[in-house]
């Protein structure tokens, strides 16, 4: 698809970003996903028990298993299932490294209403990565 | 496509015999997630709707998994989508950042408190809750008209946001400008669609595109191309909320945003020659079946 040249710069700069950090994201949960399901990576839930826990609720479904809740799973990066939170992790964070990205782009370039809601949304993005909602 | 529905036929087996007590083998379901999430891509693309509004009724209503993780599931699947197309939509011009800005902003904030209010409520009104609403989209989809004329004025607060540019349309070779009316009311709307989205997983295409086309009165191709990367921004948001309180599991999502992927590239294929108001017809009579189901099971009606 041909290059519209009236896309701001701060635009196409997200969209390149956006594409490098996506396609990491997507190997990431690729290769993590066939190191769970081929036993490479023993999970912490073992496979043939999941059947008897995904059907519960997910505050009982922690408690049965044991399971970490907010960061805790850092922990258990070892594990063939909680690889995968790695690269999901990654896919969830591509957006608020974009808008790192343009904000600083878009100060450089005294854009300041622009910049004052690139620096909210990545507050927002900050207050629920960090679990504070 | 076949083999899709072969594993879904297989599904739908393992479904039964789990019923009458027998546990099927794990394998099965993220290889019928895996075909579904296929299915869903390609339709979804031919039908111009994010998966995550199919995915979450269907899984819901006749897979085993609990809502909580489907609904984390549907909006990483969602997202993941958005995220694959955002890139070409923004390099092209197809969707605007600067317009993004101000509505993923609200539309995120609300779509967090979708989130939490959906993991706090009992799972039976979340369910009936979704029944409602994916039978009010099915509803949306079957009347909602789109527009071709752009907005001709701005009012205040889109002016003051500066809501407004040129946008080259690449198959009529030629600028047309926008700009954005009825912001207020736009941007409460989003903040409706983004707890709707939060709550239930779904993505928001089906609410996104009509309200930038025929509330804020942009042209319709960058209200599609901006929906598109919305979603990345608001189901981000949501997503964090069911990650950081363990609502999602990995043999659930992996397969099936594997699967909507390699499936959206399959339907883009096919965009020119599919028949569009079949698959369209094939999408609501879906949302109907997956809608009644979803509203059934909520009640006590149909477990």
């Amino acid at each position: 698809m041909e290059l519209n040249e009236r896309v701001p710069e701060e635009q196409l700069l997200y969209a390149r970003w956006l594409d490098s950090g996506t396609r990491v994201g997507f190997v990431a949960l690729l290769a993590a996903f066939v190191a769970y399901v081929s036993g490479v990576l023993p999970p912490y839930v073992p496979l043939e028990t999941l059947p008897k826990v995904w059907g519960m609720p997910v505050a009982q479904y922690l408690h049965s298993t044991g399971a970490p809740e907010g960061w805790g799973w850092l922990s258990l990066i070892a594990r063939g299932d909680y690889l995968n939170l790695a690269g999901i992790v990654m896919l969830a964070s591509v957006s608020a490294v974009c808008y790192a990205r343009v904000l600083v782009a878009l100060l450089a370039r005294r854009e300041r209403l622009q910049a004052s809601m690139a620096a909210t949304q990545l507050l927002v993005f900050a207050a629920v990565i960090a679990g504070l909602c | 496509m076949r083999a899709a529905t072969l594993l879904l036929a297989l599904a739908c087996s393992a479904s039964a015999h789990a019923a009458d007590g027998a546990v099927a083998p794990w394998w099965i379901w993220p290889l019928a997630l895996f075909a579904l999430s296929f299915a869903l891509g390609a339709v979804s693309v031919l039908a111009g709707v994010g998966g995550g509004v199919l995915f979450v009724p269907i899984v819901g209503g006749f897979f085993p998994f609990h809502l909580d993780f489907v609904r984390g599931a549907g909006l990483l699947l969602a997202l993941a989508s958005s995220l694959a197309a955002s890139p070409v939509l923004l390099r092209n011009g197809l969707a605007n950042l600067r317009l993004a800005l101000p509505l993923a902003l609200v539309a995120s904030i609300a779509a967090i408190a979708g989130a939490l209010l959906g993991l706090a409520l009992p799972v039976a009104v979340v369910e009936t809750a979704l029944g409602v609403v994916v039978l009010g989209i099915a509803g949306v989809m079957w009347l909602a008209r789109r527009s071709e004329s752009p907005a001709a004025t701005s009012d205040r607060l889109g002016a003051a946001l500066r809501l407004h540019g040129v946008f080259h349309d690449p198959a009529l070779a030629r600028d047309v400008e926008w700009r954005v009316q009825r912001t207020p009311l736009g941007i409460a709307t989003f903040a409706c669609i983004g707890l709707l989205a939060g709550m239930f997983g779904l993505g928001a295409g089906w609410a996104n595109v009509p309200t930038l086309n025929l509330l804020l009165g942009l042209p319709l191709k960058l209200s599609v191309g901006t929906s598109g990367f919305l979603l990345s921004v608001v189901d981000t948001a949501a997503a964090w909320v069911y990650l950081l309180r363990g609502a999602v599991l990995p043999i659930l999502v992996a397969p099936s945003v594997l699967g909507v992927m390699l499936g959206a590239r399959l339907g883009v294929r096919f965009l020119g020659r599919a028949p569009a108001a079949v698959v369209r017809r094939l999408v609501i009579a879906l949302l109907l079946v997956a809608g009644a189901r979803a509203l059934l099971k909520g009640l006590g009606a149909w477990n």
